[in-house]
């Protein structure tokens, strides 16, 4: 017998719990949902849209009748829930209908407030939260010129804006005397309200409402003071609350909402709760972000897996009326321990406001000019430090990292037929439709349905953007740290502590020992975790043939057609005849259709078969060279210039340094490829100053410089500094280097970690103290001891893994 | 009426690994998974024919090396959200020795 779970609440955080948990079990329940509403599950937040006559009601179902016969799942639509007998557990629905269960989830929603004022009841008199109202408020446009609508929060003002679409005259009543007050300072309150007016919005700021005149239907509304306006209609907008009507009438404990712990388990254990009902940690939200985040975390306790925690979230506010944008998040107001940074173009209507407290974002309010606003919330959810970029912190993200699309608002002015991800060939028609039709609201789920952004991830902002402009204030970034992949709630930073503080020397015992919810992990957590291992105990580790992905297997890059390519060590750049004719021959006896020289200083053999690779290692070994990790996450090349030797401008000799660079380096694993250049002049012919490692010559010495990269969005370096002997350059070298293996994410390359923790980090450890720069260099070098074998020699003489390379039988 | 073929032991064939079968018709991988279950697919991914067996096995799913598409090794099927099926071969183990029905 299946267990049975109950859903009370056919909405938005219910519906993503039970759709949650179906992705993790759909075997586990016999799941039947109560809804009030007579209709499937639809995307509530969209009602803003519907009623400004921006789409219709078929357009945001999320789950239609027909899902949840497809899913097995019982629907009573139409059914309001109105008694639990915890005891006998049955729910009792007020048409009679009861259903018994094992596990309940409460997920009521909340109810709007009406302001207990007389008149408060009449007919005419509504709120705005579900497709009734809206069709109250469509039907009251055709018939009635004048709307009041009382509050000008974000309801409200969504409210007004949709009713004056329609064709009515509108007046915003606010008891306070800014818009928005919880999402917008002052001055931004102020540009919305004068844009809003310019569309033709009314405004009584600073105003209460005494009464709802009327006998038999709204007729007026009287202020303190006396004032009266003639309405047919009045839009209550002043608040939700969260609906513990039921949980309370059952004597579940309740304070303002339904109180839960972090599993999202109320009092009683065998009923959960999720949603706007609920409260968390003293917090009762409002928007769907948070509770979505509820949903995932409550449906991973009701399939009793029992991992993850909800640890309360931060929210980021956009407001859904076509052509104003605005944006906010945090404390944007601040206090005496704050500083704000702030910038206001009057003529452009752009106003920024950010608030920073010891270095970090803490709240940030925009109007006008939003494209940052996702970077802003992500800098305020990593608490990153930002004084390293302080001054640029105004100007945005220069680089959205949109190759070529250029920034501003480019997703709105995009055609549909527009290509936006180049990798995978997805057109922004394509991404909104997959949207709009399959009810998608993550990035990830965006990712995975059109593969936009999948790839290289150079067009993540562009999709963001188009997201964000598709779904509007819906779209709030997700505001967790992120767990590695689907098999662990543990974060990079986590796991990797783990593996020294717990001793853990293989990625199978990692998972084991971190309780991995699958049982072999997956594609993306295995190969991190085996470098992990690696790169903590490089003496100790298991290194599993079986987590690397296949270049890294079989010591080659895989190619499009399935043949492999073959690149031979070519120490910085520097090659003689002998070598140049061994290449020759053995591109000869295998008959290598492409032999070209790389981007990085080298020949490669392009389109040998696999199971010639140990032969031609063997070969190339015999001719005294190595394996050029030109396919692994280690270094790769270290480019050089002729240098002092021969060029007319050189200071220092620039080859040289190079080849003892490479020779120090080869062979060590790392988080992501890494790329050293060393050149002679600051003219900088060997591209030095975009590679995660990067030397410069100069007259009196060495310029260091670090986090470069060319490739999908050009990052320039950072001066490390300068130092003056080649002892240093290397000492230097093998300390970022290290630093860099131990602290960072894997697949991060340095740009992206140095932008996570920020320059003056690096030069902490690096440059002003000199015991932690000796200790992070001698670790470099111990690890290299282990690291600095050619897997070629190993593969073509030690017999490693040869099964590898030979059919395992030949039939027919 | 199944035509089996011996193509060797268990342990010719690595724990969440694979090896190749030439076939007359092209190649076929052969996957090992952590429960020591052997499954046989044609090499050959349904998005741009990537070589499956080079893939990274992990409980009943290869992902490709490629494009990192999943696809479930008992049937083939190519998980969602993308779409597809690669063919899937019969397989019988007696006494540690591997069979393969094409
Ligand atoms: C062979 C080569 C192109 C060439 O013919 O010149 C090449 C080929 C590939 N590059 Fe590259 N890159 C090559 C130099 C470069 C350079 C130039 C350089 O190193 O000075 C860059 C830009 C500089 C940089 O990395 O900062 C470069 C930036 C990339 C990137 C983007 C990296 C980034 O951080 O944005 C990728 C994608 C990735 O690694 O995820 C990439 C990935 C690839 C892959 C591995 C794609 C793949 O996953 O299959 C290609 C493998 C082809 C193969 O099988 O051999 N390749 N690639 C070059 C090999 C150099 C070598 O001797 O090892
Ligand atoms: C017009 C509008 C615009 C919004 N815009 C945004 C936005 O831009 N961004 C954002 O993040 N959020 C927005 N929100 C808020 C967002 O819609 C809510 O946070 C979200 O819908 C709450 O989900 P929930 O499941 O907790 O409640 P709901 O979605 O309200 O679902 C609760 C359901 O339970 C039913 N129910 C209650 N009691 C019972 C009972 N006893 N028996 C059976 N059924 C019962 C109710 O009828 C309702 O259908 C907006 C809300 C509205 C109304
Ligand atoms: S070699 Fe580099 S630039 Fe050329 S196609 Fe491959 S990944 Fe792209
Ligand atoms: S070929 Fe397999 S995922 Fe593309």
């Amino acid at each position: 017998m299946k267990e049975k779970l109950v859903l009370i609440g056919n909405g938005m955080a219910g519906m993503r719990t039970v759709e949650e948990l179906l992705k993790l079990d759909d075997e586990m329940y016999d799941i039947t949902v109560f809804g009030a509403e007579p209709y499937g599950n639809y995307n509530r937040i969209l009602l803003s849209p519907v009623l400004a006559g921006e789409k219709t009601i078929d357009e945001i179902m999320l789950n239609d009748e027909q899902w949840y016969k497809d899913n097995n799942v019982t629907l009573h639509k139409g059914k309001t829930v109105v008694n639990i007998d915890r005891k006998k557990q049955i729910v009792i629905a007020d048409d009679g209908t009861e259903e018994s269960y094992d596990r309940l989830l409460l997920a009521t929603g909340s109810n709007p407030f009406i302001i207990p004022v007389p008149g408060h009841d009449l007919p005419g008199v509504i709120s705005f939260r579900d497709i009734h109202d809206v069709d109250l408020m469509l039907d009251a446009s055709k018939k009635n010129k004048h709307a009041v609508v009382i509050g000008g929060g974000l309801l409200g003002l969504e409210a007004a804006n949709g009713l004056m679409l329609q064709g009515m005259s509108v007046t915003v009543v606010h008891l306070g005397d800014v818009l928005m007050e919880r999402q917008m300072d002052a001055v931004a309150g102020g540009m919305l309200r004068k844009s809003l007016e310019e569309r033709g919005l009314n405004f009584l700021m600073s105003t209460s409402t005494e009464a709802i005149l009327g006998d038999d239907h709204v007729k007026a509304v009287r202020f303190k003071g006396g004032l009266e306006i003639v309405t047919d209609l009045v839009v209550m907008a002043v608040g939700i609350r969260p609906n513990i009507d039921l949980a309370s009438k059952i004597g579940l404990h309740c304070e303002r909402g339904v109180v839960v712990d972090d599993t999202m388990q109320t009092y009683d254990p065998k009923i959960y709760s999720v949603g706007e009902c609920v409260q968390h940690r003293g917090e009762a939200y409002g928007l769907v972000a948070p509770l979505f985040e509820q949903a995932k975390v409550c449906a991973n306790h009701l399939v009793k897996m029992g991992i993850g925690l909800y640890q309360g979230s931060v929210t980021s506010t956009k407001l859904k009326v076509t052509g104003i944008d605005l944006f906010s998040a945090g404390d944007f107001i601040g206090d005496s321990s704050t500083e704000e940074i702030v910038m206001q173009d009057v003529n452009r209507g752009v106003y920024k406001k950010i608030v920073l407290k010891n270095n970090k974002i803490h709240g940030a309010v925009m109007y006008g000019d939003t494209v940052d606003g996702a970077w802003y919330f992500k800098l305020l959810r990593d608490e990153t430090d930002i004084s390293d970029f302080r001054e640029k912190l105004m100007l945005g993200q220069a680089h959205l990292g949109d190759s070529g699309h250029g920034g501003h608002s480019a997703a709105a002015s995009m055609s549909d037929d527009m290509e936006v991800c180049g990798c995978n060939g997805v057109t922004k028609g394509c991404i909104t439709k997959a949207i709009s039709t399959k009810g998608l609201f993550t990035l990830e789920e965006v990712r995975s349905h059109t593969k936009a952004s999948n790839s290289c991830g150079s067009c993540t902002g562009l999709v963001e953007q188009i997201i964000a402009s598709t779904l509007g204030g819906d779209y709030s970034a997700s505001d967790q740290v992120k767990p590695i992949c689907k098999c662990t709630d543990m974060t990079h930073e986590e796991v990797r502590a783990a593996f020294k503080e717990k001793h853990l020397t293989s990625g199978l015992d990692a998972m084991k020992v971190l309780d991995w919810r699958t049982e072999d992990g997956c594609h993306v957590c295995r190969p991190a975790l085996n470098y992990y291992a690696i790169a903590a105990w490089p003496a100790e580790a298991f290194d599993d043939p079986r987590s690397r992905y296949i270049n890294e297997r079989v010591h080659a890059n895989i190619q499009k057609d399935g043949t492999y390519s073959v690149i031979p060590r070519m120490w910085g750049g520097v090659t003689n005849p002998k070598e140049l004719r061994a290449i020759a021959d053995i591109a000869d006896k295998y008959d290598v259709p492409t032999v070209k020289v790389t981007g990085g200083q080298r020949i490669d053999l392009l389109g040998v078969k696999k199971e010639d690779l140990p032969k031609m290692w063997k070969d190339l070994n015999d001719a005294g060279m190595v394996s050029g990790h030109a396919y692994g996450k280690s270094l790769r090349t270290v480019k050089t210039c002729v240098g002092k030797e021969w060029c007319r401008f050189g200071t220092q000799d620039s080859t040289a340094m190079g080849i003892k660079l490479e020779q120090l380096t080869w062979g060590s694993w790392m988080p992501h490829k890494y790329k050293i250049a060393v050149s002679g002049c600051p003219r900088n012919c060997a591209e030095a100053t975009i590679k995660d490692f990067g030397v410069v010559a100069v007259d009196s010495g060495w310029e260091l410089h670090v986090g470069g990269n060319g490739g999908i969005k050009v990052r320039v370096t950072d001066l490390l500094c300068k130092v003056t002997t080649e002892e240093e350059v290397i000492e230097y070298c093998q300390a970022f280097t290290q630093l860099y293996r131990e602290e960072a994410h894997y697949l991060d390359r340095t740009a992206p970690w140095i932008e996570r923790v920020g320059l003056s980090y690096i030069k902490e450890k690096i440059v002003e103290n000199d015991v932690l720069r000796k200790d992070l260099s001698n670790r470099f070098v111990e690890s290299q001891k282990h690291s600095q074998t050619d897997p070629w020699a190993e593969r073509a003489t030690g017999g490693v893994e040869t099964n590898e390379f030979i059919p395992l039988k030949i039939i027919g | 009426m199944s035509n089996w073929i011996e193509i060797g032991t268990i342990e010719d064939i690595p724990k969440l690994g694979s090896r190749v079968v030439e076939g007359p018709d092209g190649d076929i991988a052969i996957f090992r998974n952590s429960k020591d279950e052997i499954f046989a697919l044609k090499d050959s991914c349904p998005h741009k024919q990537g070589p499956l067996s080079q893939g990274i096995v992990h409980d009943k799913t290869v992902t490709c090396p490629l494009h990192n598409w999943k696809i479930a090794l008992d049937t083939g099927l190519v998980k969602a959200p993308d779409e597809g099926c690669a063919a899937s071969y019969e397989i019988k183990i007696e006494s540690n020795k591997v069979f393969l029905s094409l």
